[in-house]
């Protein structure tokens, strides 16, 4: 088998062994970059040097007996919207195209801290604001098993890179879907952990109430090892979840251990919104679980109707006043033909942020303005609040819910970039899921007749992730839509 | 003119700075005069992703104040972004307290010049961060300093309560003592500590018909002279303004208005309030405070009787004059210096003498508080005593208390050694009297007669009693004597 088709968790195990170097398997990562970018596009900024540099002294201290980290060696890709000390970290964006963190995010320092290798740091829709990552404004980002169609987004570059083995793992955040739904575009397992889990802090806010960084992986065994690199409270960012209310813990043990009488709850007409091919691979999906002896109950979600309307309001009402710092007065793009301060604004912002960016910007002012707050701010606020209580009374009555990751596999490129309310429904099965914080994961359970990956969504309730990835690896181990591998790349 | 009268109506803003060890969301140090954009980290500079964490201290600090200020403290309250855009600005808004402030309403007893206190309603107190400064130094360019971003400040703001520019400033001056005895904040004026902005209009009444002048707001006023001058200034502005235009107070005619140091008057800065939408909305990044009894309880339990309090308490129990238990209780440890003396047992007019025409002068001139001098309070007590008891007179207690701070002996060396010590030993005495009295034999003589002449032949007696004696004869005594000689 070729270094590069290797788990993130063999791969650990053999460095560690001796059996590969870490610099062989970034040099190999580094290759199919140098090979298969310039066609799937997945990289906004590539680390050779550094990267190689790192792997090195992985390897140092490896032959010389010397502890090592959890993900000691392996080569990792992280989405451009992660502050690094290192690079640039730019967001997909014109406004931050030169921008140069002075600090390192908390989930980059525990990546190094685990002696990962970062290889670069990869596309996105602007500001994560997309659900194809062609609202990137910086490059064009395709599926790698259809190179004429979209990775999803806005976390396409992290999941288009793992499809095509240009990464052993990768991060992504996640505010509506946007590690979920490109998981499912592309065939990987991506993992968006409870509200708090992970810090945010580094992470470039969009909607701060929704945001969550999460792992994006070939296995859910990989997406537990990063998670468990990655989880834990964090003094720096005041929602992430205090150790003593929810420890996290070691998302490896018990992975293996099926869930004991499981009770799978189904929203059908909810589901009954995706395409008819997506329908038949979360059913059998589901009877797979069945004749592992799960038990599946129909549950009532009657607000998640009102989910996207309601996300679409409180995260642009976030991200309006998030991105309101990008000003062209402290960093990043500042306008040449600016006369005055006043111009130094609008100029800046009209000449370097995306149409999207701005359409989010324009709306969110709107729904805090002054007379329409009420109307719009706060009672996106209630919906919130009814559709965590769906949630709430679901679990109530079984483990987890599955239901679709996206309505539709990946589209064409350009097919939505005209139609933003098509765009937002793209997210219709994961934005609720922001909304209630809770933790949801996307594996692969099947192809449509086009042969484009289909992503089985699980949801537990808030901090059982270790739970939803024992739920997710019984499905997993039970299938092989995880090895199948995208052709013609190569 | 003659039949105008008119009514001063005065609301005030004031930002107070706290005297925390770091910001209010991150944990830089708290600046002044260092390097331009040397106190600064990727918080309070709002670079992409960081994020604000609570300072518990400056939570604290505002609670104390709330509660000195008889505001209620909120059990629960949030922290709120307020947009707008300005270069000073890093994030393009500045996280506030909008709908649930931490404090309020409340009060603050304020004194009067006739003596009485007056009661001025508190609207609220909450916190907030301060933003940069725009530093216009040369050329076409600005540049922006941002040590100062991300300060701590508690705002108060009273309901338009005060009548005329010295009430302003008396509630600026007893809001300074209020905060320094609480020690939230050093409330130093040169240091910008406090910022003042009034918000004045006048209730005109001519020939029974009540008019109301459009309000002013001054903005950004840093020093007690300016607070009262510039609200004196728009007094006679707005009157005169008001006779010229007629002017009255409409939907939206409130002006902002800047102060002029050097012509002495304000200055329009905006005529009309701008419609500003400041869409406020709760901070997603910080979490609700939520004030807990037992927390409120410990924070109550380091309040300490405020100023205006102990001045009353001062000359009612220890009879002082209003003035001098006013400078006593200018700060907290001048206050705290003299009721340990008066513990020590010392005479409290006393004491408060010393202190006030010694004690204070010195530490004045050495450019410190009285603590700084190295006095102890139970050693000033003893020097009071010593006076009292006739041990050595009240101008050799000032010459003492002088060479105990130079030489930080004991008073009772220090009245040996520079040979203070009153003769009081009455049979030394007498054979002294009986001597000028031999000596002066006509001046006594006007004494036993009485009349006009006798009253300042008795002085002049004294007084060549006390030149043999090098003025150490105890006076009493010496009168005594001669009342009992001269009968």
């Amino acid at each position: 088998m070729p270094v590069h088709d290797l788990t993130a968790m063999e791969l650990r195990d053999r460095i560690a062994a001796g059996q590969v170097s870490s610099v062989e398997a970034t040099r190999a990562v580094l290759d199919r970059i140098d090979r298969l970018d310039p066609v799937v596009g997945a990289y906004l900024s590539i680390l050779p040097e550094r990267a190689l540099e790192t792997a090195k002294e992985v390897d140092r201290k490896i032959a010389a007996g010397e502890p090592v980290g959890t993900l000691a060696g392996v080569p990792i890709a992280i989405k451009d919207v992660l502050c690094t000390s290192f690079g640039t970290t730019t967001c997909g964006s014109r406004i931050l195209q030169n921008f140069h963190s002075p600090y390192d995010a908390t989930v980059v320092r525990k990546l190094l801290d685990a002696d990962a290798i970062i290889v670069g740091k990869t596309n996105m829709d602007e500001f994560a604001m997309g659900s194809s990552t062609e609202n990137s404004g910086l490059r064009k980002t395709v599926n790698p098993w259809d190179t004429s169609r979209v990775p999803g987004g806005s976390s396409g570059g992290s999941t288009a890179a793992m499809a095509a083995r240009m990464c052993f793992a990768a991060l992504g955040s996640d505010t509506g879907g946007s590690i979920r739904q490109p998981a499912s575009f592309c065939g990987v397992v991506g993992l968006k952990p409870t509200y708090g889990r992970v810090s945010r802090y580094g992470l470039v806010a969009y909607g701060s109430s929704l945001d969550q960084i999460g792992p994006i992986a070939g296995t859910v065994a990989d997406a537990a090892l990063l998670l468990s690199v990655i989880a834990g409270h964090d003094p720096a960012d005041s929602t992430s979840v205090d150790e003593k209310a929810a420890p996290a813990g070691d998302y490896l043990a018990g992975l293996n251990e099926p869930v004991e009488g499981l009770k799978i709850g189904i929203a059908s007409a909810f589901n009954a919104g995706a395409e008819p091919a997506i329908q038949k691979a979360i059913g059998e999906a589901v009877d797979d679980y069945r004749e592992a002896g799960a038990e599946i109950v129909e549950v009532d979600m009657p607000h998640l109707d009102y989910a996207i309307a309601a996300y679409y309001v409180i995260a642009t009402a976030e991200a309006s006043s998030n991105l309101a710092r990008y000003d062209g007065v402290h960093y990043g793009y500042r306008s040449e033909n600016a006369n005055d301060y006043i111009e130094v604004y609008t100029k800046s912002r009209e000449e370097a942020f995306g149409k999207e960016v701005k359409r989010r910007i324009m709306l969110g002012t709107y729904a805090l303005s002054s007379g329409y707050y009420d109307a719009y701010y706060l009672k996106a606020l209630k919906v919130r609040n009814l559709i965590r209580g769906d949630f709430v009374r679901a679990f109530e009555r079984c483990d987890c819910l599955m239901m679709p990751a996206a309505p539709t596999t990946a589209f064409q490129i350009g097919e939505k970039v005209d139609d933003p309310l098509k765009m937002y429904l793209a997210d219709i099965y994961t934005v609720a899921v922001n909304l209630a914080g809770i933790p949801g994961i996307s594996i692969p359970c099947g192809f449509d007749a086009a042969g484009l990956p289909i992503g089985l969504q699980i949801l537990t309730p808030a901090f059982s992730e270790a739970k939803l990835l024992r739920i997710a690896r019984m499905y997993e181990a039970r299938t092989n839509w995880h090895t199948r591998k995208p052709v013609g790349l190569e | 003119m003659s039949d105008l009268t008119y009514k001063v109506i005065v609301g005030l803003e004031i930002h107070v700075q706290l005297n925390t060890r770091t910001k209010m969301f991150c944990s830089c140090a708290l600046s002044f005069g260092e390097e331009a954009n040397s106190r600064v980290c990727p918080v309070c500079l709002g670079l992409p992703g960081a994020l604000p964490v609570m300072n518990r201290q400056a939570v604290e600090y505002a609670m104390l104040a709330a509660l000195a200020l008889d505001c209620p403290v909120a059990e629960f309250t949030k922290w709120d972004r307020k947009s707008y855009y300005y270069p000073d600005l890093p994030k393009n808004y500045q996280i506030s307290q909008y709908d649930l402030p931490l404090g309020g309403p409340g009060s603050i007893e304020i004194p009067l010049e006739d003596g009485t206190t007056k009661k001025v309603r508190i609207r609220r107190a909450h916190l907030e961060e301060d933003a940069g400064k725009n530093v216009h130094a040369a050329g076409s360019f600005s540049q922006v300093d941002l040590n100062r971003a991300g300060t701590p400040l508690l705002e108060i703001v009273t309901e338009p309560d005060l009548n005329g520019p010295e009430q302003v400033r008396a509630l600026a001056v007893e809001l300074q003592r209020i905060v320094r005895y609480l020690g939230i904040s050093e409330a130093d004026m040169q240091k910008g500590h406090m910022r003042f902005e009034p918000n004045v209009n006048l209730v005109i009444d001519r020939a029974g018909q009540q008019f109301k002048t459009p309000i002013a707001e001054v903005k950004n006023l840093n020093s007690f002279r300016a607070l009262e001058r510039s609200v004196a200034y728009e007094i006679r502005r707005q009157l005169d303004d008001f006779l010229e235009t007629g002017r009255t107070m409409q939907m939206g005619n409130k002006s902002t208005r800047g102060w002029n140091d050097v012509h002495e008057a304000t200055v329009l800065q905006r005529e009309k309030e701008e419609a500003h939408d400041y869409r406020y909305f709760p901070d997603p990044d910080l979490v609700p405070v939520v004030t807990t009894r037992q927390w409120l309880d410990e924070i109550r339990s380091r309040l300490c009787e405020l100023p205006l309090q102990r001045q009353v308490r001062y000359v009612q129990a220890y009879g002082l004059s209003e003035y001098d238990a006013g400078v006593l209780t200018g700060d907290r440890s001048t206050a705290d210096f003299f009721e340990q003396a008066v513990g020590s047992g010392g005479d409290p007019k006393r004491i408060c003498n010393l202190l006030t025409q010694v004690g204070l002068k010195l530490a004045n001139e050495r450019g410190r508080d009285l603590l700084g001098l190295g006095l102890e309070p139970n050693a000033v007590a003893t020097l009071a005593g010593m006076i009292d008891q006739g041990v050595i007179s009240a101008s050799a207690g000032n010459t003492i208390l002088q060479a105990m701070v130079e030489t930080g002996k004991k008073p009772e060396t220090l009245a040996q050694e520079l040979n203070l010590v009153q003769k009081s030993d009455a049979g030394e005495l007498e054979g002294i009297v009986d001597q000028v009295l031999k000596e002066n034999a006509a001046a006594a003589a006007d004494v036993v007669a009485g009349g006009k002449k006798s009253q300042k032949a008795r002085g002049f007696l004294l007084g060549q009693v006390m030149q043999k004696t090098k003025g150490q004869a105890n006076p009493k005594v010496v009168s005594e004597i001669l009342n009992r000689k001269l009968r």
